[in-house]
């Protein structure tokens, strides 16, 4: 199977592979996958709590190039980007950017789902301190 | 140091051909280009002198008593067909039950399959965590319907050898048929039909540095006679065992490139195992947490590397090599996202068969690849552990079994 110089071009060099705090109260972490299924996504993001702007954003992946190259463009689209506007981001846009073929659709997902899921965990942590206050 | 790229580390899948065999095979394609079954002239002669030589050639080189025991076929699907579906066929009076393994070909398995529609019983034994077939399991399988143990010489994906020896004795003491798919091992381990009381044995050119599209089925002619029932019908060619206008040029490269692997197979694979060791020896030396697959030796192949490298995922991982052709256990290279099915009957956890990777060295590999194949690996497993969240978690002491992970 060939794949598409965009996937090949992300693969080779991988925008924002890494590691925030998890511990921080502005990162939401989110861990999506399975190890038996082959493809875990943990994509990162930290989010500025007043502007709720995507300030930062970090992925590490263990999965097929397609996974990794899908991982990485989100890291990209994400930042600069508010979380109502990050989770409107939709795993076709993905598979449109990266020319995906029908096998590794459920990579776009997955990278999709990261994003709710960090995105998620900061909401999650934002309420838990909010609850905390009272 | 400059090596030719890519390299060709994917010797289980298929082999390059041997400008020997390529040589011997020119004249037929041209000059004696007769029909084998030609009675009444000398082009028809010229050919079937050539077949028949082949015949010889790669009887000798399995150790049948009689060159008459060779049937042609189109590679090892088909003699793996015409083997079990023939003798299904034939013994039908006899019994209904066959005996295989969860680790064959799909050549094998999808013919059981087929068989099965048609009433015929099929066990399929579970392997041991090596790949291999227990002996034992074998006799126990055994009933007094049981017609055929179809069990191969050396598995395609992990390199595991089997005991066929020691099943031979079993079947020949119950009178049950073996049939062996010994494509992957013939040429470079012991294999003797007779020594090993093989009744029918499944070969192809093309694994042994010969021309593709040209395989054999060995049917054992004396104690006992196998007998098997034709599965294409036409000009009663080969006994009338097969069918079909022989296709002199391959039969030619077959016999040749058996001839080479029985006059040079043993040094061979000795100096294949050594490649091998060293490719090995390297990626233990720079990398953790890498997990063999497969027997230990001497039960494996010489020329079979089949390495798990725990939390790179092996599609990225031949992405990342893209200049060695190697093969993987990874769903990802197949449309069905399953993991290899060799890897989970060996009880290999789901995420380590994902990161499976086989190197198949062969007869033309070099010092110089393999030293350039391990820096290559070593980098890129570095580099996609660095990215690998499931190893960043693991060396941060976290038990990947302990997470609820949210199948997909």
């Amino acid at each position: 199977m060939a794949y598409s110089t965009k996937v090949i071009e992300h693969y080779e060099n991988p925008r924002n592979v890494g590691t925030l705090d998890k511990e921080d109260e502005n990162v939401g972490t989110g861990l999506v996958g399975a190890p038996a299924c082959g493809d875990v996504m943990r994509l990162q993001l930290k989010i500025n709590p007043e502007t709720e702007v995507v300030e930062d954003a970090k992925f590490k992946t263990f999965g097929c190039g397609s996974a990794i190259a899908s991982s990485s463009l989100v890291t990209e689209w994400v930042k600069g980007k508010t979380i109502t506007e990050a989770m409107k981001l939709s795993n076709t846009q993905i598979v449109e950017e990266l020319n995906l073929p029908p096998v590794k659709i459920h990579c776009s997902v997955l990278a999709e789902d990261a994003i709710k899921s960090a995105i998620e965990d900061f909401k999650r942590k934002k309420a838990a301190r909010a609850d905390a206050a009272k | 140091m400059t090596v030719k790229l890519p390299i060709y580390m994917d010797n289980h899948a298929t082999t390059p051909m041997d400008p020997r065999v390529l040589e011997a095979m020119l004249p037929y394609f041209t000059e004696k280009f007769g029909n084998a079954a030609s009675r009444n002239h000398s082009c028809g002669w010229a050919a079937e002198e050539a077949v028949e030589y082949a015949r010889e050639q790669s009887a000798k080189f399995i150790g049948a008593k009689s060159e008459k025991e060779i049937v042609w076929t189109s590679g090892a699907t088909e003699s793996n067909n015409l083997a079990l579906k023939g003798v299904a066929e034939f013994y039908a009076d006899k019994g209904n039950h066959i005996i295989t393994a969860k680790t064959e070909h799909k050549a094998i398995l999808d013919t059981c399959k087929r068989l099965e529609k048609d009433g015929v019983q099929v066990t399929y034994l579970d392997v041991g965590t090596d790949g291999s077939v227990d002996p034992d399991d074998v006799k126990k399988a055994i009933t007094d319907k049981t017609i055929l143990v179809s069990v191969m010489l050396a598995n395609n994906e992990v390199g595991t050898i089997n005991r066929i020896a020691e099943i031979g004795k079993i079947t020949r003491e119950k009178g049950v048929l073996l049939h062996t798919d010994a494509v992957q091992g013939v040429g470079k381990i012991d294999f003797d039909v007779e020594a090993m009381n093989v009744d029918l044995a499944s070969i192809t050119a093309h694994k042994m540095y010969g021309p593709k599209g040209v395989g054999a089925l060995f049917v054992r002619r004396s104690k006992p006679r196998v007998r098997i029932v034709a599965q294409i019908d036409g000009g009663g060619h080969e006994r009338g065992m097969r069918s079909g206008t022989l296709n002199t040029p391959s039969i030619v490269g077959f016999g040749k490139a058996a001839d080479i692997m029985m006059k040079e197979g043993r040094e061979e694979s000795a100096r294949i195992f050594k490649l091998r060791e060293r490719l090995r020896a390297k990626l233990y030396g720079a990398l953790d947490e890498l997990v063999w697959n497969g027997a230990e030796d001497p039960w494996h192949l010489p020329g079979n590397l089949n390495l798990s490298f725990s939390f790179v995922e092996g599609e990225a991982m031949m992405m990342a090599i893209k200049d060695v052709a190697v093969s993987s256990g990874s769903a990802c290279t197949s449309a069905s996202l399953e993991p290899s099915y060799v890897l989970r009957a060996m009880g290999v956890d789901e995420e380590l068969a994902h990161t499976s990777i086989r190197f198949g060295l062969g007869r033309f590999n070099t010092e110089e690849e393999v030293d350039y194949v391990a820096a290559l690996v070593i980098d890129h497993v570095s580099r996609l552990r660095n990215m690998s969240p499931l190893y960043e978690m693991h060396k941060e002491g976290i038990d990947l079994k302990s997470i609820e992970w949210a199948a997909h």
